[in-house]
């Protein structure tokens, strides 16, 4: 049963790979990425062996597998089923023994690169000990040991997040306030480590606590035995043993349950005759698009979760500045940190049709026009996206005082927004991406599918880019004559221009699609 | 066996929906092998056939969701390839197998697809509301569609196929997963359609409820039609299904599963 199992996630990783070569060529650049990940972990492991004392090398391993092993415990909860291919969910009709499921789905995990990654990666860290052989034979075992807690950690708590999860509102919401934290880590990591100015002195002590928790116990043992600290070394050896055991138990709890617990959809209901947006907008096509998008924005986490990104994407890049040019550049830099976010929040829309997936079907059988689908998409994007950088221009403003650069930011917003609009509006009637289904949590995706939607979208990027630069430079313009005439000038040329890439792709748009719309159905009808 | 079923000439009225040579290969498979079918104006039409036949594909195909290969269609003389937007204004469509924008409540979803369609917002929401009483979901019209029912989901997704009046019905698999008491509803609902003039094609594998429910019956199988006509005609003093088993044949003829006894 064990083998079956294993050799289920091989077939389903060849025949995602036989569907489409680009699938291919993502798992190669995954692999690519994971070997030279890889190599230069073994070889900074074996330069560590020859150079190192064996205290140094020890605590480099512990912090390296505790984090290692918090990777494995959040990344699953973030994603939210990062990679479910083997979801326990569809096996229940097929009364597999508990054992036989549990140990197939551990095994099953190494089966792909993260996986693989982590075990040989793990195992290597013998090559750090060589000079003391039996230190690398207990790193071998307790190698293998830590990367299997690494998988059993994550099923574990995957399986304890679903049971825990199971309503659908609670996982759309979940879904995207852990993005928060992810958007938020590099200033996070930033702040802390600047905290904590006496590095090298803090971390062997770091190091040695943790070596006595579940988290890095394992990965202390060959250390001790280097050190000739037998005692210790069997101590911390039980403690390992015991966390998986932990785990495992975790694990089979939740995982029987969720076996017998069907998924449960929690509902919302309102009262009929409650028409939402569609009561606001003008009842045309154009409209009606609009106000579904609208409304997508708001109840669908995959547009939600944009939408709550977007406004700390300025704040991001504040904190950023300030480390570099400290707080004379903040008021500027909010400004156009607003114009990036509201091009953001109008670029979601290159995937729109990718998101809607088969329910694109509707728009086809009602012969809605090309032109009325993208004005409408175009319409609900804007409306979220102007007043966002308009809001950010305006702090900006306030902050510095500078209230005569004001309309310049505000013609960059306009500008961006203009070319993000317009460009999406006809790129996404010409390319579909891979994106998460409906349903989905905004974070899953598929092994190796992205290559050729990268592609695209800097492709647009480059070219949205281009379309707002020549705001940018009247505005550059502007800063170096020091003339507030420019600041008027950039607000005008982004008014004009916004409202030219907006119309021409909804023009250029509109007519792609009405050629084009069954194979964009037939597109996205393969994911499903 | 005869690959068409096409309209004797000077029968009266153009055909409501009219199918030629349409084809349609995917990679290596040939789906719709060169198809023609006539569905006259009024009938009750009837699309018969096993798993993986190719009714879906043609299905979409004659509605615009699909581009055939080869072949053309019309509906009420609109070419639907040539002229798509006043084809699909003539179509009401219920497709099998796609989504629905089901983040919508059933009362947004049918309004959705009314002021798709450019109708007005009063004859939309009077409509909506006429829908939603007739297939039992006015107690849910505020509820999300994701949450739903198999059954539910179906019959809102027939709501908004018919909100705009359509001329031509075409229903991929409409029966599935709708109780009895649901069913029984929405085949009134359709027999006062036909009644009224319309023409209603439904794709279905329960042969027993085509013969009970169509006056015509085309069976399909492998891309291909292998008999059309009135229900009397195809079936010919048969029962419908075992006519479909002697035209389509793969019965199996073996003892069955000698082990799956218990006794």
């Amino acid at each position: 049963m064990v083998a079956h199992l294993l050799r289920l996630k091989l077939t389903l990783l060849r025949n995602s790979i036989k569907r489409s070569p680009w699938q291919l060529v993502g798992l190669i650049l995954a692999g690519v990425y994971g070997l030279g990940m890889l190599a230069t972990a073994l070889v900074a492991l074996a330069v560590a062996g020859s150079v190192g004392e064996p205290q140094a090398i020890g605590t480099a391993i512990v912090l390296a597998g505790s984090a290692l092993l918090v990777g494995w415990l959040v990344v699953p909860v973030l994603a939210s089923g990062l990679d479910m291919t083997l979801d326990p969910a569809r096996f229940t009709t097929y009364s597999i023994p508990m054992k036989s499921l549990l140990a197939g789905l551990a095994l099953s995990s190494f089966i792909g690169v993260p996986g693989a990654v982590t075990l040989i990666a793990s195992m290597g860290t013998a090559a750090a000990w060589w000079r003391h052989p039996g230190a690398a034979a207990a790193a071998l075992l307790c190698g293998a040991l830590g990367a299997l807690t690494c998988m059993i950690a994550s099923r574990a708590i995957t399986a304890a997040s679903t049971s825990l999860a199971s309503s659908r509102r609670f996982k759309d919401v979940s879904g995207m306030v852990v993005l928060v934290p992810l958007v938020l880590m590099g200033p996070i990591i930033a702040g802390v480590s600047s905290g904590i100015s006496d590095f090298s002195e803090y971390l062997p002590q770091l190091a040695g606590t943790l070596s006595w928790t579940p988290l890095g116990a394992v990965w202390a043992v060959p250390a001790d035995i280097a050190a000739g600290a037998f005692g210790p070394a069997a101590l911390k050896f039980l403690i390992a043993l015991a966390t998986l055991a932990a785990l495992t138990w975790i694990w089979k709890v939740c995982l029987a349950k969720a076996l017998v617990t069907p998924a449960y959809a929690g509902s919302a209901k309102r009262s009929p005759g409650k028409l939402g947006f569609f009561a606001t907008f003008p009842p045309t096509p154009a409209g009606a698009v609009a106000a579904r998008c609208l409304t997508y924005w708001i109840r669908d986490p995959r547009y939600s979760a944009g939408l709550i990104i977007a406004p700390l994407i300025p704040l991001v890049m504040v904190f950023g500045a300030s480390q570099a040019s400290g707080l004379d550049a903040l008021g500027p830099i909010i400004g156009f940190g607003g114009a990036f976010a509201a091009f953001m929040v109008a670029w979601s829309i290159s995937a729109d049709i990718s998101y809607d997936n088969t329910a694109f079907a509707l728009h086809l059988a009602t012969g809605v026009d090309g032109r009325a689908d993208r004005a409408g998409r175009a319409a609900a994007a804007g409306i979220l996206a102007l007043p966002l950088g308009l809001l950010f221009a305006l702090a900006g403003a306030i902050i510095s005082g500078d209230w005569a650069s004001l309309p310049g930011t505000v013609g960059l917003v306009l500008g961006a927004t203009g070319a993000g609009l317009g460009m999406a509006s006809v790129l996404s009637s010409r390319f579909t991406m891979n994106v998460p289904l409906p349903g989905d949590s905004p974070m899953k995706s598929k092994p190796g599918n992205n290559f050729s939607s990268v592609l695209v979208q800097l492709g647009g990027f480059a070219g949205a880019a281009v379309l707002a630069a020549p705001v940018a430079i009247v505005l550059a313009l502007g800063a170096m004559a020091d003339n507030p005439v420019f600041s008027w000038l950039a607000l005008a040329v982004g008014l004009v221009l916004g409202a030219v890439y907006v119309v021409a792709g909804i023009r250029l748009g509109g007519a792609e699609y009405n050629r084009r719309a069954p194979e964009l159905l037939q597109a996205v009808s393969v994911d499903r | 066996m005869t690959n068409t079923a096409i309209q004797p000439p000077g029968a009266g009225l153009p055909p409501a929906l009219s199918i030629r040579g349409l084809s349609k290969r995917f990679g290596a498979k040939v789906a719709v092998d060169g198809i023609d079918l006539d569905v006259p104006a009024g009938s009750f039409y009837g699309l018969v056939g096993p798993n993986g036949a190719g009714k879906t594909t043609s299905l979409s195909m004659a509605t615009g969701l699909l581009r055939p290969d080869a072949g053309a269609v019309t509906v009420h003389g609109v070419d639907v390839w040539a002229q798509p937007l006043a084809a699909k204004r003539l179509m009401g469509l219920l497709p099998d197998g796609v989504r629905l924008f089901d983040r919508l409540t059933g009362e947004q979803l049918v309004s959705y697809a009314g002021l798709l369609r450019g109708m007005d917002k009063d004859t939309v929401a009077a409509r909506v509301k006429d829908l939603l009483q007739a297939l039992d979901l006015a107690k849910d019209a505020g509820t999300l569609v994701v949450d739903y029912s198999a059954g539910m989901t179906k019959k809102i997704a027939l709501a908004s196929a018919l909100i705009h009046a359509p001329r031509l019905l075409v229903l991929d698999e409409p029966f599935e997963s709708v109780d009895p008491v649901s069913a029984a509803n929405i085949r009134d609902i359709l027999h006062d359609y036909v009644a009224s003039g319309g023409t209603v094609i439904v794709s279905s594998h329960v042969m027993d409820l085509v013969q009970r429910m169509c006056d015509h019956v085309a069976v399909i199988a492998a891309g291909r039609v292998l008999a059309a006509g009135t229900v009397e005609e195809v079936r010919g003093g048969q029962s419908l299904e075992d006519k479909f088993v002697e035209l389509v044949g793969g019965r199996n003829q073996t003892a069955g599963l000698q082990w799956l006894r218990t006794s």
